[in-house]
């Protein structure tokens, strides 16, 4: 099992072809208090870069995107229920979606656990 | 506009020693937040939170020609505003636009009239083309802004300013804190009893100090201060006020006083009296929106065919209510409470209906009032 982090501040945490998305506890902090979220049905198709969801905090609207291509197999329901395990989970219980990958290659242009902390600290 | 262009208010260390999050608003640093702007917002509604809005304008209207002068440019019947008591107020264009809000104290023998951050300078450029040569506007660039807003606000500042629990909602006086000079009103833009405190800026540390001490009080940021003033059905200019919507359209006819109803005398009347008589053409609402998700400042109301006939100028999600609500523009055929509504935003349709303003009920400290 691997995570990897997104410059839009996203991990996806990677088991063979299979893989779960979320924001980071930096992007929650920054967003604030989140209050909606809207998650991509299972069986959509996305791409990487491509808008898969959205999140809504007290101030403002952000998409959240995809950080590898594929199919989505599962929304968080919980989350959807609960917005505010963005918050209080971010990187646990308040995960986005599942995917399965299309093309695992793609995985190679995102940072690690370290390269994001540094790319966290020069913001 | 970035950071470095944004000036800093005389808190500015204070709010950032607090934790707070600094954004620029109005040409300044602010802070944006401290702990959340729920957890904040809720605070205020149970107890007492302190605001640092010393980016609002703090004028000075004297000389003798001032009331007559104010008279002409807004709709307030400030002839039988007593001293020491203050009114909301608009300040307007010949076509009835709107320039700004404001609120306007007959304090001795001036008015203190505090405006909005972002548009002072344009509102005493306004002034000063528009009021007699005789009247003195003087700008209290030293002076800051403190409000104490929430139930608990009268606990907090009554023990360092005894006499201040006396006062009744829309009035004011000369206090001190920590023997500090301080002008204080029982008033505020949250919707719960609370006060304004304007000290000069070089003290005001030690005020916001003071207060922050209290165990009532805590500080909040513009965040919290945007989503009580939304609850609380006040509108925010340059979002839900310009100089594109008239005092009628806005629905502050309250604002419009008996008398200068019936003389007129002031810019912007002759459109003003036509409203009233004939009804806007659009007014502003209240709306509750159906599900979870915020629509927000720009989104567009729709008709059947999906064409805009109006807009959405604030919204966001209620704290209190847990639920979106907005304040938009709407056809004055659409403007009746329980009417149905369609809201467009980023592809997506938005039932909504409207409802009553205030969303949250103020609880105003009137005097006679249990």
């Amino acid at each position: 099992m691997t995570v990897y982090y997104t410059k839009e501040h996203e991990w996806i945490r990677v088991e063979g072809d299979e893989a779960t998305v979320g924001i980071t506890d930096f992007a929650q902090g920054q967003l604030g208090d989140v209050v909606f979220v809207e998650l991509p049905e299972a069986g959509r198709q996305v791409s990487r870069g491509g808008e898969a969801a959205v999140v809504e905090s007290v101030k403002a609207a952000s998409d959240v995107y995809a950080p590898v291509s594929g199919e989505v197999t599962e929304p968080n329901q919980a989350l959807a229920d609960d917005p505010a395990l963005a918050n209080s989970d971010p990187e646990g219980g308040g995960w986005f979606f599942k995917l399965r990958l299309s093309d695992t290659s793609e995985l190679d242009g995102l940072m690690d656990a370290e390269a994001y902390k540094s790319f966290c600290d020069s913001q | 506009m970035s950071d470095a262009e944004a000036k800093s208010l005389p808190l500015d260390a204070w709010h950032r020693a607090r934790g707070a999050r600094m954004v620029p608003f109005a040409g300044y640093a602010m802070p944006i937040q401290y702990e959340g702007i729920i957890a904040e917002h809720k605070w205020t509604r149970e107890s007492a939170g302190l605001f640092d809005v010393s980016h609002m304008g703090q004028l000075i209207v004297a000389g003798p020609e001032a009331q007559k002068g104010l008279e002409s440019l807004l709709p307030a019947d400030l002839a039988i505003l007593k001293d020491g008591r203050l009114r909301y107020s608009l300040l307007l264009a010949e076509d009835a636009g709107i320039v700004d809000d404001l609120m306007a104290t007959r304090r001795g023998d001036h008015f203190y009239v505090v405006v909005n951050g972002a548009t002072k300078e344009g509102d005493i450029d306004y002034l000063r083309a528009r009021l007699p040569r005789s009247v003195v506007i003087d700008h209290m660039k030293e002076q800051a802004l403190l409000a104490l807003q929430g139930p608990k606000a009268v606990d907090a500042l009554a023990r360092l300013a005894p006499g201040v629990e006396a006062l009744g909602f829309m009035t004011g006086g000369a206090f001190q804190i920590g023997g500090i000079a301080a002008w204080i009103s029982r008033s505020g833009y949250t919707g719960e009893d609370g006060f304004e405190i304007s000290v000069p800026g070089a003290k005001v540390a030690e005020v916001a100090e003071l207060l922050a001490a209290q165990p009532e009080v805590k500080p909040i940021g513009l965040g919290a201060r945007d989503s009580l003033r939304l609850e609380a059905g006040l509108p925010l200019y340059g979002h839900d006020l310009d100089t594109e919507t008239t005092p009628v359209e806005a629905d502050l006819t309250f604002a419009i006083s008996k008398r200068r109803r019936g003389e007129g005398g002031f810019a912007g009347w002759h459109r003003i009296a036509r409203e009233l008589e004939e009804g806007p053409i659009r007014r502003r609402v209240g709306l509750a929106v159906e599900g979870r998700q915020p629509v927000r400042e720009g989104a567009m109301v729709v008709d059947a065919e999906g064409n805009e006939v109006g807009k959405v100028t604030s919204g966001g999600f209620s704290p209190i209510l847990e639920a979106p609500i907005a304040m938009a523009y709407v056809p004055a055929a659409s403007a009746d409470v329980g009417t149905s509504v369609t809201l467009a935003q980023r592809g997506k349709l938005f039932q909504a209906k409207v409802v009553p303003m205030p969303f949250v009920p103020h609880r105003y400290h009137r005097k006679g009032a249990a």
